[in-house]
C-alpha cells in the first residue's frame, strides 16, 4: 500500500536518481516551498469560509451559498475578485515600506508554519529550539501592522498600528509564559520531541492536569489577542477606525493581510495541539496499530476544533477597550501565569504529575 | 552550498547596512537595519547555531526593532526626510568607523582560527546548565549581575513613566495636611 509516507521519500530517492547532489537539494526545497505554499493558500481560502459559515451558523442565517454546492468555492471566487482588482494606492505615502508591509506579515507567517510536524514524517524543519524559533518568528510579524500603518500615510490606519503594536507586545508575554509553563513538562523545546513524551504518557493537559489547564485557558486567551481577532480586534475596530491598518490596501496587497490573520489562527491552533493535545497522536492510541492510517487526519481535526473554538469566541463576546484589554493582560494574565509556572514546577518536583 | 549561501546573505547584509546609513527617511533605515539583523541570524542558522539565530531575531527584531518604529511612529511623519549632514561630521564618523573596521580584520586575520570537522548543534539544556553553574567555565555569576541590572532598569523605567503621577499624590497629600492645619 502507497502511503504518504513512502509517497515523500520515493519522491526523494527519485529526485536524487535523475539528478546531482546540489539540483536534487534545490529541487526538493522548491518542492517543499510549493507544497507549503499550496497549504497556506488552501487553508487560508477555506479557514474564511468557515469563519463564514459559522458565523452565519451562530446568528441563525445561511452563510454563503450560492457559488458551487453549499457556497464551497465562494472563497476561490473572492481571491479571483481579488486578484484581478486594481491595486490602488493614496497619494505622498511611502510607497518602499507600503508595499513591503503585506510581504512581511506574509512571510512570517509562512515561516511559523514550517516548524510543525502534520505527522510524524511530515515536517519540514524540525530544529532543537523549536518552540522558541516560533515565539521569534512571531515576535517580527507585528513589524509589518505596524509599517503598514504607518507607511499608509493615513490616521485611522497608524491608530490601528499603533494599537496592535501594544496588543501584540503586552500578549506575546502570556504566550511565551504559557508555553514556557508546558516546556517546563516536555523538557524539550524540539516539537517532534514534544510529541513524543505525549506517546507515551498521555497528552500534555492530562499530565499536567491543574497547571496545563490553567496554562491553555491563558494561552488561548492570549493566542486569541495575537492574531488581533474579536473580542481583541480593536486594530480593525470598524466603528472606531475604518479598517485598521489596512484601510488603504486594496486587491491582493489587502487579501495577504487578510490570509495571514487567518493563518495565525492556524498557527495559534497547531501550537494548542501540539502542546496540549498531543499533535498527530490519535485519541486514546486507536489507530496506533495501523501503520497505513494518515496521522495528518488527527492534527487537522484537532486543529479545526481549536479553530472552531476561536471562531466561538469571535462571535460570543464583545470587544473590549483599550484599557480593558491591557487590564486583562497586565493585572490578570500575567500573575496568573507566573504563578503558574512556579506551581508547575512544584508539581514535576514532587512528581505530581500525571 | 553553503558557501554559496554565505555569499548571498553577505552580500545581502553589506548592500542594505549602506542602505541604512544612506537612507534619508528614518523608518526606511530602520527596515534596513531589520534586514540587516536578520541577515545575522540567518548566518547564525548557516552555522547550526539556531539558539543564537532565534535569540538574534527575539531581541533585535522583536525588541530592538519593534521599539524604534514605535518611536518613529510617534514623532515621525511620513513625508519628513533627515537633514544631510554637514561635511565634517560625516570625515569624522567615516575615520571613526575605518578605526573600527580595521581593529576588527586586524582581529580577525591575526586569531588562528580553527577548522572543525565534526559539528553538532548545541542543546538548549547545556546553554541553560552552563548559566546556572557556579563551577569552572559556569555563568551564574554575570547572568545575575545582568539580572539585577534589568531589574534596575525595569524599576527606573516605571518610575521615569510614572514620576508626575507620583509627584502629585504627595503634593494632594501634604495639600491635606495643609488643610487640616
Amino acid at each position: 500500500m502507497i502511503t504518504y509516507l513512502s509517497m515523500t521519500k520515493s519522491i526523494h530517492d527519485w529526485l536524487f536518481s535523475i539528478l546531482p547532489e546540489g539540483a536534487a537539494n534545490i529541487t526538493e526545497m522548491v518542492l517543499i516551498a510549493l507544497a507549503y505554499l499550496a497549504l497556506f493558500a488552501v487553508a487560508g481560502l477555506y479557514l474564511v469560509l468557515l469563519e463564514r459559515k459559522v458565523a452565519a451558523w451562530f446568528q441563525l442565517r445561511l452563510g454563503p451559498n450560492r457559488v458551487g454546492p453549499g457556497g464551497i468555492f465562494q472563497t476561490m471566487a473572492d481571491a479571483l475578485k481579488l486578484v484581478s482588482k486594481e491595486l490602488t494606492s493614496t497619494d505622498r505615502i511611502d510607497k518602499f515600506l507600503y508595499n513591503l508591509a503585506p510581504y512581511f506579515v506574509i512571510v512570517t507567517a509562512l515561516l511559523a508554519m514550517t516548524i510543525f510536524p502534520f505527522s510524524k514524517q511530515l515536517q519540514a524543519f524540525d530544529p532543537n529550539i523549536g518552540m522558541f524559533f516560533l515565539l521569534a518568528i512571531s515576535s517580527i510579524g507585528v513589524i509589518g501592522i505596524l509599517v503598514g500603518g504607518w507607511a499608509s500615510n493615513n490616521k485611522y490606519a497608524l491608530i490601528g498600528a499603533m494599537r496592535s503594536g501594544l496588543q501584540t507586545i503586552s500578549y506575546e508575554l502570556s504566550v511565551g509564559l504559557s508555553i514556557l509553563t508546558m516546556i517546563l513538562l516536555t523538557g524539550s523545546l524540539q516539537l517532534s520531541e514534544i510529541i513524543e513524551v505525549q506517546r507515551t504518557g498521555g497528552w500534555l493537559i492530562w499530565q499536567g492536569h491543574i497547571p496545563a489547564i490553567i496554562a491553555f485557558m491563558v494561552f488561548m486567551i492570549a493566542g486569541t489577542a495575537e492574531t488581533n481577532r474579536a473580542p481583541f480586534d480593536l486594530v480593525e475596530a470598524e466603528s472606531e477606525l475604518g479598517a485598521g491598518f489596512h484601510t488603504e490596501y486594496s486587491g491582493m496587497k489587502f487579501a495577504y493581510f487578510f490570509l495571514a490573520e487567518f493563518i495565525n489562527m492556524f498557527i495559534i491552533a497547531s501550537i494548542a495541539v501540539v502542546l496540549f493535545f498531543g499533535g498527530w497522536l490519535s485519541p486514546f492510541g486507536i489507530t496506533e496499530g495501523i501503520t497505513w492510517f494518515p496521522e495528518v487526519f488527527w492534527f487537522f481535526i484537532k486543529v479545526l476544533v481549536i479553530i472552531f473554538l476561536m471562531m466561538w469566541f469571535r462571535w460570543t463576546f464583545p470587544r473590549l477597550r483599550v484599557d480593558q484589554l491591557l487590564t486583562l493582560e497586565w493585572k490578570y494574565l500575567l500573575p496568573i501565569n507566573l504563578v503558574n509556572i512556579i506551581f508547575m514546577a512544584i508539581l514535576i518536583w514532587l512528581n505530581w504529575t500525571l | 552550498m553553503e558557501r554559496i549561501l554565505f555569499y548571498i546573505i553577505a552580500a545581502i547584509m553589506i548592500v542594505f547596512a549602506l542602505a541604512t546609513v544612506t537612507s534619508r527617511k528614518v523608518l526606511r533605515a530602520v527596515m534596513y537595519l531589520l534586514f540587516v539583523l536578520i541577515g545575522v541570524s540567518g548566518i547564525y542558522f548557516l552555522i547550526d547555531y539556531s539558539f543564537l539565530g532565534a535569540i538574534q531575531i527575539v531581541v533585535y527584531g522583536g525588541g530592538v526593532i519593534v521599539l524604534f518604529i514605535f518611536s518613529v511612529l510617534l514623532i515621525h511623519h511620513v513625508e519628513l526626510e533627515l537633514e544631510v549632514t554637514p561635511l565634517k561630521k560625516k570625515i569624522i564618523a567615516g575615520l571613526l568607523s575605518a578605526a573600527g573596521l580595521g581593529i576588527t580584520l586586524w582581529a580577525i586575520i591575526t586569531y588562528p582560527f580553527k577548522a572543525v570537522n565534526t559539528s553538532q548543534p548545541i542543546e538548549v539544556s547545556e546553554i541553560g546548565n552552563k548559566l546556572l553553574s557556579y563551577g569552572d567555565g559556569g555563568f551564574i555569576l554575570p547572568f545575575e549581575v545582568i539580572s539585577v541590572l534589568l531589574l534596575a532598569v525595569m524599576i527606573g523605567a516605571i518610575v521615569i513613566a510614572k514620576g508626575k503621577k507620583l509627584g502629585k499624590g504627595v503634593s494632594r497629600k501634604e495639600a491635606g495636611a495643609q488643610n487640616e492645619n
